[in-house]
């Protein structure tokens, strides 16, 4: 059953330095207030894992957390670059980072195959582009059926997986609703999971479509108001596109973000 | 009948936006893809499907999205689906009818790079974003359209990364690789359309947009362009289409 925790607290015991965590959601309840309490709390050696590695993750890259990324798409949505991201590639800066670069399907799958408790996916994907001659986790797969080449991609199984949720109760049952991304997977391929969510209640009202996450498959769950924000969370707020703009000059520049991180720390 | 003023960009969004017929799935992009898509929607494709890589299928946004995710295309499509269904049971078995991309860099031979831009992938000179939804869109979609700007930095005898497949070194390289869509079979820049060669595979200039002439697509374009034998006008923008666009713009501010 899901222990209800404070941020603080959760962050503390589930995320260790050099361990491989996700923090995932496409767009929409992205983690994070999580994240910038990974930066506080001054991890650091961590493998990132996400699809998506958008504001948050130039942050955590940018204080120096991480040592590896795990992704395929990196970028400010509808803004453009993640300039910590680009210093830490391109220039080591504050410190090298690796990267394992994948496409959409090849992660979607690789969570998929953590979840299902299996070693590897089978996708039809990547034949002829270069990401497979610099992907160590990118192999060709022979079909023992009908002989078709296609690709193997190994699963993925993160220590600990974070995500944002609308709501738990006090069991930790968690509600999710509107654009799910890939994070129910996420959650179910890690060992362990911390969900920050919007608000717990004291009994979940029955809401049609709403992804549940059991309390049984959840680790901890941690109350979080505005936990999503830049990003947004369908029913409690929108997202705030005026920010990610904003991002752009922050990240641009070392010293802008250090300002910033220095704020963020205190 | 005087023909309205207009601006090379809305040029380019509204010869994209006329590719797409009615009742056709597309896979849109963010950017220049969305915009062209939205607005054929909005005009002569009513009944266009639209699906998002973040899981909105047949979204019908009253604006222009900033991002794939945007709250307002979960709110209007038919569903909403998880991104592993997206790929797996949408776009691999080959159910979408045209992927519409946008690109950093592209080709003779329509392969597309959003990776990086230099030789040496370990320390490149410019690192992009990545590959996002697109090589699997090049790959199974049963067209793919590319949408950018015309440019010799964009435009270059051979992509130093490719993300995206599309026809490898000439026609024939699809097939033997096992790719089930007919990959790039039309480009559309701010100044002409190009489509792969019958034959060869190779982008050949078919259409100029008003205006411009074959020498400025060629000072533009990083390889010696071909010229197809019967190269045509792209007709001008109708007012009604201009329209079209600049509300889907207003709305999208």
């Amino acid at each position: 059953m899901a222990e209800i925790v404070s941020l603080a607290d959760g962050v503390a015991r589930l995320v260790h330095d050099g361990d491989t965590v996700a923090l995932e959601g496409f767009t929409h309840l992205i983690p994070v207030a999580a994240g910038q309490e990974i930066i506080r709390q001054g991890r650091r050696g961590l493998t990132l894992v996400r699809m998506t590695p958008d504001i948050v993750y130039d942050q955590l890259i940018g204080a120096g957390c991480a040592s590896k990324l795990i992704f395929s798409w990196g970028g400010n949505p509808g803004v453009g670059s993640l300039h910590r991201f680009r210093d830490a590639v391109q220039h080591g800066w504050p410190v090298p980072l690796e990267i394992e670069e994948h496409s959409h399907a090849g992660m979607a799958n690789r969570y998929v195959a953590g979840a299902s408790g299996l070693p590897f996916a089978v996708l039809r994907g990547y034949s002829g582009t270069d990401l497979a001659k610099h992907t160590a986790t990118i192999k060709p797969i022979t079909c023992p059926f009908t002989g078709e080449q296609l690709t193997a991609v190994p699963a993925l199984n993160p220590d600990v997986t974070i995500v944002h949720a609308q709501r738990a109760d006090r069991e930790g049952n968690v509600q999710l609703w509107g654009i799910a991304g890939v994070q129910k997977e996420a959650v179910l391929a890690a060992k362990r999971s911390l969900v920050t969510v919007e608000e717990v209640v004291d009994e979940l009202e029955p809401r049609p479509g709403a992804l549940v996450l059991p309390s049984w498959a959840v680790t901890a769950v941690a109350e979080v108001p505005s936990g999503a924000k830049p990003s947004y969370a369908a029913g409690y707020y929108d997202r705030d596109n005026a920010a990610y703009q904003a991002w752009d000059a922050v990240s641009r520049d070392r010293e802008e973000f250090g300002k910033w991180l220095a704020e963020v720390a205190a | 009948m005087s023909s309205p003023e207009y601006s090379t960009d809305e040029m380019m969004s509204i010869a994209a936006a006329r590719a797409l017929d009615d009742g056709m799935s597309c896979f849109v992009g963010i950017g220049l893809p969305s915009t062209a898509a939205n607005l054929a929607r909005r005009s002569h494709a009513p009944n266009l499907k639209l699906i998002y890589e973040s899981g909105c299928l047949g979204a019908k946004p009253s604006r222009l999205p900033l991002s794939i995710g945007d709250g307002e295309l979960a709110e209007t499509a038919d569903a909403v689906i998880s991104v592993p269904e997206v790929f797996n049971y949408w776009l691999q078995p080959g159910r979408i009818d045209v992927g519409f991309l946008g690109a950093a860099q592209l080709d003779k031979f329509g392969n597309i790079n959003t990776t990086v831009i230099g030789s040496d992938y370990a320390d490149p000179k410019v690192r992009l974003p990545g590959a996002g939804g697109a090589p699997e869109i090049a790959a199974s979609c049963r067209e793919v359209f590319v949408v950018l700007r015309q440019s010799k930095r964009a435009f270059v005898e051979k992509v130093d990364f490719v993300t995206s497949f599309g026809h490898g070194s000439g026609r024939g390289d699809r097939e033997r690789l096992g790719l089930p869509g007919a990959g790039p079979t039309l480009v559309v820049t701010d100044l002409g359309l190009m489509r792969p060669d019958p034959g060869t595979a190779e982008l050949t200039l078919t259409h100029l947009h008003p205006g411009v002439e074959v020498e400025q697509v060629r000072e533009a374009t990083g390889w010696a362009l071909k010229v197809a034998d019967d190269l045509r006008r792209t007709p001008e923008p109708t007012e009604a289409e201009l329209s079209g666009l600049r509300e889907l713009k207003k709305a999208g501010e």
